[in-house]
């Protein structure tokens, strides 16, 4: 793959690594080029979130309501742009809030693919001007983590990458087909 | 792919398909390897085998498992896709952040009046 016309020098900020730490649980980090207040202002800020966090394809973020306090309620809405005019919506609540540092909140999807409330854990953490945003999603049970992974919207879907993308190197290097262990 | 899933959902047939990753096996192999009984193990096999995972060969009176790749390469596709989609999530918020990044410098030099940097 194309490494995206990127006018910036490599850096190690860009890479997504996706991890299981628990039966339960997936793990999802990035590394973002900014000082952290900016990347929790973008996940924070209704107007910005509309600008980036999109589905797949045609799927926009058509509704993103935040109120950002202990209690306060979420709600994120994609809508396919495709013209088939589904909605696809998110709701929640914010458990923790500690600014440009950690966001804990749960979520449903309305089609309850994950089988009850997940809680979403994001750190922020900043070294030398960079920040490596961390959010893990866990799961009411491994059965919904695996709900999750079934129906694809979204971070669920990475659940077992980590681990499949382990078997997959090696079936692709696989050499002749039908060569039988005559031993 | 929803069966190739639910084949891989389960710990030991997930150990089963690592271990077919080296090549075929009879499954004896496999018996010894996963320390569970026989009748367990053929189980796991035919559900993998009916998921496309793997496939059976006779060699003499051994039955030889080997993976079959088709299936894992499908998944391994729409896997890719969902990477994609955070990726390219993630790429445009690069974007918004650089801005955001310009937005700040240009404001705290207004309030520092002509500071040099």
């Amino acid at each position: 793959m194309d490494a995206k016309s990127d006018s910036r020098p490599a850096t190690n900020a860009g890479t997504l690594k996706v991890t299981t730490p628990s039966d339960r649980e997936v793990a999802m980090s990035r590394i973002f080029d900014a000082p952290r207040e900016l990347v929790f202002e973008a996940w924070t800020t209704p107007e910005l979130l509309k600008r980036w966090l999109w589905g797949p394809d045609d799927w926009r973020l058509a509704v993103c309501e935040i109120d950002l306090r202990v209690g306060g309620a979420l709600r994120f809405v994609w809508r396919d742009s495709g013209g088939k005019g589904k909605d696809m919506g998110m709701g929640g609540v914010y458990r923790e809030i500690a600014p440009s540092d950690r966001l804990v909140f749960t979520e449903v999807w309305d089609q309850d693919w994950t089988g009850g409330e997940a809680l979403v854990t994001m750190t922020f953490v900043e070294h030398a001007g960079k920040t490596t945003l961390t959010q893990t999603v866990l799961y009411s049970s491994r059965a919904a983590r695996d709900g999750a992974l079934k129906t694809g919207m979204e971070r669920g879907v990475e659940i077992s990458y980590d681990r499949l993308a382990s078997l997959l190197p090696s079936l692709h290097a696989r050499p002749k087909e039908k060569e039988a262990s005559h031993s | 792919m929803i069966a190739t899933l639910r084949a891989l959902a389960e710990p030991n047939r997930f150990e089963i398909v690592e271990l077919l990753r080296t090549g075929p096996q009879p499954v004896g192999h496999l018996v010894k390897r996963l320390r569970l009984r026989q009748p367990q193990v053929s189980k796991h096999l035919r559900v993998l085998s009916d998921a496309g995972l793997v496939e059976v060969r006779v060699d003499a009176q051994r039955r030889i498992y080997e993976l079959r790749p088709a299936p894992l390469r499908e998944l391994d596709v729409w896997l890719k896709k969902y990477q994609r989609l955070w990726e390219s999530n993630f790429e445009r918020l690069d974007a918004v952040l650089d801005e955001l990044k310009t937005e700040k410098l240009k404001h705290k030099e207004k309030s520092h009046g002509r500071k040099k940097r």
